[in-house]
């Protein structure tokens, strides 16, 4: 499966947040969005994502499984500058219900609870409340979220906010796998995801005139 | 879907979930009056029926605006609109879960408070079974309120103000149904079957209004 976006531009306001951004992804493939703050990788991200309406240009899945999604955005996992998890409740109940909310795609299956955790390195604490734990365990919980429903595109905004060292090296061994799975990701980052050499897109200031794009 | 319901029935009874409030909030506002109307028993039964549906009516509009705000907060707002799920379906389950955790509460509670106001049992009965059937209709169309009101800080009083002209006719109707119970000529079926059609009316606009306003309201 591809996932294709043709000539994207998007607005915020009255501004002109980018134009003309095309990219491609295949499976296996990741594209890492850089660029400086206010440069528009969160909107770019938003826009793939379906949340945020484009100004102009196409957003489409192609090739084998692709006709399973109704839209690009039920193929997508989303992982935003919030963790999409309630504080009153404990880990467990929030995956759970991730798990039976968001279901898992056609093309796969997710993992369940303990093992998403596990494979989060937070194997022992599932039982405690959301809110109880810090800022670096959340954003991990964050990312077992991501393995317990299949999605084959992982849509990552800065993904490793507030991640240690260790955490940066066992979030790339997750895309990594999620990659192997015949998985698609794109990520803004202003951090090395540490996944080698990689497709980037350099966002270019304020209304992105020079915009580059290739992947 | 029976995923949402329970966690949002486990959010509102959890801290800071708000279940209590309303239910809270009714009793202190019918337990005033007849402090403040004074010990004219006969006056106190004649407008009790008014008084706990008003009550009622402000306690469910109470802990509405949270109703969205709460998931967009976290950012589970986001991933609820990318789902398969139609938004429309997912909004009516959570229409349901506030409803379970705060309009029902007040259907409980009622009769304790007709005591407070000198009602009789036929008015008593008749009063919860029109809350039963007329305090949804508030939830639904307080939902399409939330949902305009869900990127304004302080929206509270704003969904009070968007919905109450909307609540207008399910609290005329409900009222009148209670007195055509108690009031020998009137007949308590013709306003009664009014109110089961503004909650089934509402059931249907509400959602659908309210997934069309969080798809707009997204930034």
């Amino acid at each position: 499966m591809r996932l294709v976006a043709e000539r994207l531009s998007a607005r915020r306001g009255e501004d002109l947040i980018f134009r003309d951004i095309s990219f491609e992804i295949g499976a296996g493939e990741v594209l890492v969005v850089k660029g400086p703050n206010g440069s528009g990788k969160s909107t770019l991200l938003r826009v793939v994502a379906g949340l945020l309406a484009r100004e102009t240009g196409k957003i489409r899945l192609t090739g084998e499984g692709a006709q399973a999604f109704e839209t690009v955005a039920t193929a997508c996992h989303y992982l935003g500058h919030h963790n999409a998890m309630k504080r009153e409740l404990t880990v467990a109940e929030n995956l759970r219900f991730w798990k039976d909310f968001a279901g898992d795609s056609t093309s796969g299956s997710g993992i369940g609870i303990d093992a998403a955790a596990e494979a989060v390195g937070l194997g022992g604490i599932v039982h405690l409340p959301f809110g109880y734990l810090s800022a670096g365990q959340q954003r991990r919980m964050a990312m077992a979220k991501l393995l317990v429903a299949w999605r084959p595109v992982w849509i990552l905004d800065e993904p490793t906010a507030a991640l240690d060292a260790a955490a940066e090296t066992m979030f790339a061994g997750l895309v990594k796998a999620h990659l192997g799975r015949g998985g698609l990701a794109i990520a803004a980052t202003h951090q090395p995801l540490g996944l080698g050499a990689v497709a980037e897109l350099h966002m270019a200031g304020f209304a992105g005139e020079n915009v580059e794009a290739w992947a | 879907m029976t995923a949402l319901l329970l966690r949002d029935l486990k959010l509102s009874v959890r801290a800071g979930g708000g279940a209590m409030i309303g239910v809270l909030f009714f009793m202190t506002v019918v337990a005033v009056i007849p402090f403040g109307v004074g010990p004219d028993l006969n006056l106190l039964a004649r407008i009790g029926p008014a008084i706990l549906w008003i009550g009622a009516l402000l306690a469910s509009l109470l802990g509405l605006d949270r109703l969205f705000q709460a998931e967009r907060e976290d950012g589970s707002l986001d991933l609820i609109l990318m789902q398969e799920t139609p938004l429309v379906l997912t909004v009516l389950v959570k229409c349901l879960a506030h409803w379970i955790a705060t309009g029902l509460p007040l259907v409980i509670a009622s009769p304790l408070l007709a005591l407070f106001m000198n009602m009789d049992a036929p008015a008593m009965a008749a009063t919860m079974l029109t809350l039963l059937v007329g305090t949804p209709a508030i939830t639904f169309i307080g939902a399409a309120g939330a949902a305009v009101a869900v990127a304004l800080p302080r929206g509270g009083l704003l969904v009070s103000i968007l919905v109450l002209p909307l609540a207008i006719p399910v609290l005329i109707f409900g009222v009148s149904a209670v007195y055509a119970a108690v009031q020998e000529p009137a007949p308590f079926l013709p306003p009664f079957l009014f109110l089961t059609a503004l909650t089934l009316v509402f059931a249907v606009i509400g959602p659908v209004a309210a997934a069309a306003a969080l798809r707009a309201s997204t930034d």
